[in-house]
C-alpha cells in the first residue's frame, strides 16, 4: 500500500507533466509555423491580401 | 471601391485574423505572466492549507482536482460558444477558436479523472467506479476525442468546422448532466460543495486556495487557447499560401 503522500505527489506531477507537456506542444508548433511561414515569404511567396494591400 | 470598413465595431474587427495576431501578441505576455504568479500563489496556499480532519494529507490533490474538473466543463463551454459563432455568424476565428480548444479541454478532462482517481484509491478504497459523475465525464473525455478527430479528418479545416460545431452543440447536452449527476442519482462522489445556492460548505483555509488554483488553471487555459489559436492562423496562412503557389506555377506552365 503506497502512503497518501505518494498519492499527492503523483498527481501533482501528473499535472506538472500533462500542462508542461502541452506547453511545450503548443510552443514547438508555433515555432515550426513561423519558420514555414518564413521560408514561403524567402520564397517570394505572398498572401493575396498583401499583395492586394500592396498594389493599393 | 467602397469603404465597408466604417462600421465595424471592436467585436467585428477581431474577426480580421491580422488583427487577432496582433492584439493577442499583445496581450499574451500579461496573460502567461497572471497565469505563472497565479499559479506560484495558489500552490503556496495548497501546501501552506491545513490537512483534512477525514482526509488528511489527501486534501492537497483536491486544489489541483476540481479546478481541472471546472476547466474541463468550462473549456467545452468555450467550444460550444464558438460553435454557435460558427454556425450563425460565421465568424472566421469561431472554428480556430472550436478546434484549438478540444486538445486543451482533453488534457484538463484527462488531469480531473486521473487526480480523481489517485484520490479516491486512498478515501474510497477503488480507482475507480462507473458512478454517473465518472461516467459522464469520461464521456465528457471521449468526446473531446473524438471531435479532435473529426477536425483532423478533413484536408480543408473549413470543411470540417460546421459538422464539428454541429457535433459539440450536441454533446453540450452531457454538461449539465455532469453538473447535476450528483443531485440527480445516488453517486459515490459527494456532491458540489463550492458553487452551491447556499454558499460554499469549505472551510475558508482551504476555500481560498482552491479559489486561486481555479483563477490560475483559468489563466493557464486561456494562455494556452491563445497560443494555440496563433498556430492555427498560421497553420492555414501556410496552406494557403502553398496552394496559392501551386497554383501560381501551374498557370506559368
Amino acid at each position: 500500500m503506497m502512503s497518501h503522500e505518494t498519492f499527492v505527489f503523483l498527481s501533482y506531477a501528473a499535472t506538472a507533466l500533462t500542462l508542461g507537456g502541452l506547453l511545450a506542444m503548443i510552443v514547438l508548433d508555433g515555432r515550426a509555423r513561423r519558420r514555414e511561414l518564413g521560408e514561403l515569404e524567402a520564397q517570394g511567396v505572398r498572401r493575396r491580401s498583401d499583395a492586394v494591400r500592396d498594389s493599393a | 471601391m467602397s469603404d465597408t470598413t466604417i462600421s465595424q465595431g471592436w467585436f467585428t474587427s477581431l474577426a480580421n485574423p491580422t488583427r487577432f495576431l496582433a492584439l493577442s501578441g499583445r496581450i499574451l505576455p500579461y496573460l502567461a505572466a497572471a497565469a505563472v504568479l497565479s499559479l506560484a500563489i495558489g500552490l503556496y496556499m495548497s501546501f501552506a492549507a491545513p490537512e483534512d480532519y477525514q482526509q488528511g494529507v489527501t486534501v492537497r490533490i483536491m486544489f489541483i482536482h476540481v479546478p481541472a474538473a471546472w476547466l474541463a466543463m468550462m473549456c467545452y463551454s468555450v467550444m460550444a460558444i464558438s460553435s454557435i459563432g460558427t454556425l450563425v455568424w460565421r465568424h472566421p476565428l469561431a472554428d480556430v477558436s472550436a478546434k484549438t480548444a478540444a486538445p486543451i479541454g482533453a488534457a484538463f478532462t484527462f488531469l480531473s479523472l486521473l487526480t480523481g482517481s489517485l484520490w479516491g484509491r486512498p478515501m474510497w478504497g477503488t480507482w475507480w467506479v462507473w458512478d454517473a459523475r465518472l461516467t459522464s465525464v469520461f464521456v465528457l473525455f471521449l468526446m473531446y476525442l473524438g471531435l479532435m478527430a473529426l477536425h483532423r479528418a478533413m484536408d480543408d479545416p473549413v470543411r470540417a468546422a460546421r459538422p464539428a460545431a454541429v457535433l459539440t452543440l450536441v454533446g453540450f447536452i452531457n454538461i449539465p448532466i455532469i453538473k447535476f449527476s450528483v443531485d440527480w442519482w445516488n453517486t459515490l462522489h459527494q456532491p458540489a460543495s463550492v458553487i452551491r445556492l447556499d454558499g460554499p460548505t469549505i472551510h475558508p483555509s482551504m476555500l481560498y486556495p482552491l479559489l486561486v488554483m481555479a483563477i490560475a488553471y483559468t489563466l493557464i487555459f486561456f494562455t494556452l487557447h491563445l497560443m494555440a489559436m496563433r498556430n492555427e492562423i498560421w497553420r492555414r496562412r501556410v496552406q494557403t499560401m502553398r496552394r496559392q503557389a501551386a497554383q501560381a506555377i501551374g498557370r506559368g506552365a
